[in-house]
């Protein structure tokens, strides 16, 4: 694109890290060290989710209980849910990764309010820390907390609440700023149809961001005051209802699915044309497909209560609006693999990752149909299948996006290689260990076994033991990833400023970017994925 | 469609995205609220017998004077957004002094409301009207106090001489969340004193 025909930026080595002192990171208002901080939160708060998965599969490994407690198991797998979803999988892509990019790929100096960036660090922090006050009792209700139990448990609802309420309003922030950076600082030629497609997804995210997260919040508020003031909304005794409690949780909670694959699909329409050497296939299609799956989004979060008592003519809107918001998703995938089809494709690490998601989403989507169905649904509801098909959908797809990210934009942020024959090892892993994990689940789950027990019928138990050697598999494929980040932080060779020929402007900033990221605002004169041609 | 940017301190880009932003967190705003108006909905529709006992016991004299005093309130910020913008500092403070001081009056006047309340064993917990009532004015008022820290950073900003003719962002853009804290007034009342 713009790149051609002009020298690309050299790094001096340290780019936007060279100023050192804690100093330096806590009160910066450079886009670029506030994402790498969320970075490093989310992906310390995935380790620790992914501690507790573990200690799950441990328990699942027997039928009876043996290890823990059945209040202790209601507290593992509430604590997984809530650290994997609330502060790891909504903020990692957006508030991390996006923080670090969307102003380099506008061609911006940093996001429109960089002193709003950090304040909503801060209170994503400030929030995280009520949420550990929470921990003096710790949650049991399953991270949906549904009423009546959340209303009356003995657990420190209303602490987490408040700490949930803080992490939602950091989410907004960030979602405001980032719709105000795409509108108002694009570089001069970036017109809509000249931006990245992980911008297009980043714009359908904050939309998402800045519009439910109130809801949940509000949700939220309600909940604690149900605690403090004996308000009664949820409260069938006092003629509030407890389905209204879903309807507002769900309100939120369907949408951010989207605030958490979007992004991922932006990240895979980034790598796919860089690895296969050919312009992205459909580019308008997956662009407006973000809006699309954004929109319809809001109307599809009945699909989540067809058990709960709703009317039947609102279970049918319901399963008809889950079918169609699955039209945007397809349309998605067909141009990826449309981009695939005769490119010069390499398997590098962040191009394997992408081909993970592809091939593990569309699981993880062919099976969504099963649980919008209605009548298949009341078979399905509440069983292994629903964590089956959301763990393909989610780590299947907005984890491995991550990853992809991760290892694609590596080189960008630390200015370091990978070590790739390692990076494909922790891949091969990752990939095995999942699918062991998680595929058996969807055998059992069609059989009847049903979610958040501690115990099981014994008829279970092989599925049991075969997934719980699958979580091992894949925390040691993790743990080998990791390492590999953290070995190329250390002693990575130095990376050139685009090492995967990839066009887009983050490219012609230094490796690492300096803290201004471009010495020149660059002029856009096309869109970034004229691959394949003689000029690239 | 928008225009783009070649500099990121570009006041005019700066005043626009400032802009941009508020109405944006203002949508937010609304969604906020919007849950409780749900839910106002919700009730008013399953229980009409209990909201038609139940509003009577709310002072409608005290609502309408609170109403009368935002709306003042609102008129006041208005005059001072139209004084900076000609440069008139001394004005802008004045006015939203004002403004601060309305809104002091309307939450005094809650005070006496909800002291009246407790006072007939009217709780939060009383009934879902009452529930409702709370939680909706409840809320309205912390945006109100908000405001007020608002408008009187504006003042502070102003008297410091950060405010001119050709910057008066700060000024306009809590001026515009002030108009949304009215708004929502205008919405409770009818539905809270009024609607039998």
């Amino acid at each position: 694109m713009a790149g051609i025909g002009h020298p690309v930026a050299e790094g001096n080595g340290r780019g936007y890290l060279a100023e050192r002192g804690w100093r330096s990171w806590a009160f910066t208002l450079d886009h670029k060290r506030i994402g790498a901080m969320y970075l490093w939160s989310t992906i310390f708060f995935f380790l620790v989710g992914g501690v507790f998965a573990l200690l799950l599969r441990l328990e699942l490994l027997s039928p009876q209980t043996r290890y823990f407690s059945n209040h202790a198991y209601n507290v593992f797998f509430t604590l997984h849910g809530a650290m994997m979803i609330f502060l790891f999988i909504i903020p990692a892509i957006p508030s991390g990764l996006g923080n670090f990019f969307i102003p380099l790929h506008v061609g911006a100096r940093d996001v429109a309010f960089p002193r709003l960036n950090l304040a909503s660090y801060w209170v994503f922090v400030a929030g995280f820390l009520v949420i550990i006050g929470s921990l003096v009792a710790p949650m049991d209700t399953g991270w949906t907390f549904y009423t009546p139990y959340s209303a009356k448990s003995a657990a420190a609802v209303t602490t987490l609440s408040l700490g949930l309420f803080l992490i939602g309003m950091s989410s907004i922030l960030t979602g405001l700023n980032f719709i105000v950076t795409i509108h108002k600082l694009r570089a001069p030629g970036m017109t809509w149809h000249r931006m990245p497609l992980f911008i297009w997804g980043m714009y359908a995210t904050s939309i998402i961001q800045v519009i439910a997260t109130p809801v949940v919040g509000v949700t939220f508020l309600l909940l604690a005051a149900e605690r403090l003031l004996g308000v009664g909304f949820y409260d069938p005794a006092k003629g509030g209802d407890p389905v209204l409690f879903q309807h507002f949780f769900w309100f939120y909670s369907h949408p951010v699915v989207y605030v958490m694959i979007l992004p991922a699909m932006g990240i895979i329409s980034e790598v796919i044309p860089v690895f296969s050497r050919k312009p992205i296939f459909g580019y308008k299609a997956i662009a407006y497909s973000s809006l699309a799956i954004a929109f319809i989004g809001f109307l599809v979060w009945g699909h989540h209560m067809f058990t709960s008592g709703m009317s039947p003519l609102a279970n049918a809107i319901f399963s008809f609006l889950t079918f169609f918001v699955a039209v945007p998703t397809a349309v998605k995938v067909f141009n990826w693999i449309a981009t695939l089809y005769k490119g010069s494709i390499t398997f590098e690490s962040p191009m394997l990752y992408a081909l993970t998601f592809i091939f593990l989403f569309a699981v993880g989507g062919l099976t969504g149909p099963f649980l919008g169905a209605l009548a298949t649904n009341v078979q399905l509801h509440d069983t292994y299948f629903v964590v089956a098909h959301f763990h393909y959908t989610m780590m299947g797809g907005t984890v491995m996006g991550f990853f992809a990210g991760l290892h694609y934009w590596f080189p960008k942020m630390t200015g370091k290689m990978l070590n790739e024959k390692i990076a494909r090892l922790a891949w091969a892993l990752v990939f095995i260990g999942f699918n062991v994990t998680f595929f058996t689940m969807f055998i059992v789950g069609t059989r009847g076994m049903p979610r958040r027990y501690a115990e099981y019928i014994p008829k279970f138990h092989t599925e049991n033991v075969i997934s719980t050697i699958g979580s091992a598999v894949l925390a040691v494929g993790i743990l080998v990833m990791c390492w590999n980040f953290l070995q190329g932080l250390r002693k990575g060779a130095p990376a050139p400023a685009d090492p995967w020929r990839a066009l887009s402007l983050e490219w012609r900033a230094a490796s690492p970017p300096e803290t201004e990221n471009f010495h020149e605002i660059p002029v856009v004169t096309e869109w970034p994925y004229s691959y394949g041609t003689p000029k690239s | 469609m928008s225009g783009t940017s070649t500099e990121h301190h570009d006041p005019a880009v700066a005043f626009e995205s400032a802009k941009l932003g508020l109405w944006t967190f203002l949508a937010t705003e609304v969604l906020l609220f919007g849950a409780l108006f749900t839910a106002y909905t919700v009730f008013r529709m399953k229980y009409p017998e209990l909201f038609r006992v139940e509003h009577a016991k709310l002072d409608r004299v005290l609502g309408a004077v609170n109403t009368v005093v935002l709306i003042t309130s609102s008129f006041t910020v208005v005059l001072g957004v139209d004084a900076i913008k000609r440069g008139k500092t001394r004005l802008l403070e004045v006015c939203y002094g004002a403004t601060i001081l309305l809104a002091a009056v309307f939450l005094c006047v809650k005070y006496v409301e909800y002291a009246a309340k407790f006072h007939h064993g009217l709780y939060p917990r009383t009934n879902l009207f009452f529930s409702l009532y709370f939680v909706m004015t409840g809320l309205h008022g912390i945006h109100v106090l908000l405001g007020m820290g608002l408008l009187s950073y504006v003042i502070v900003l102003s008297r410091r001489g950060r405010l001119s003719a050709s910057y008066y962002t700060p000024a306009e853009m809590s001026g515009l969340y002030w108009h949304f804290v009215d708004l929502v007034w205008i919405y409770l009342f009818p539905l809270l004193y009024l609607l039998g």
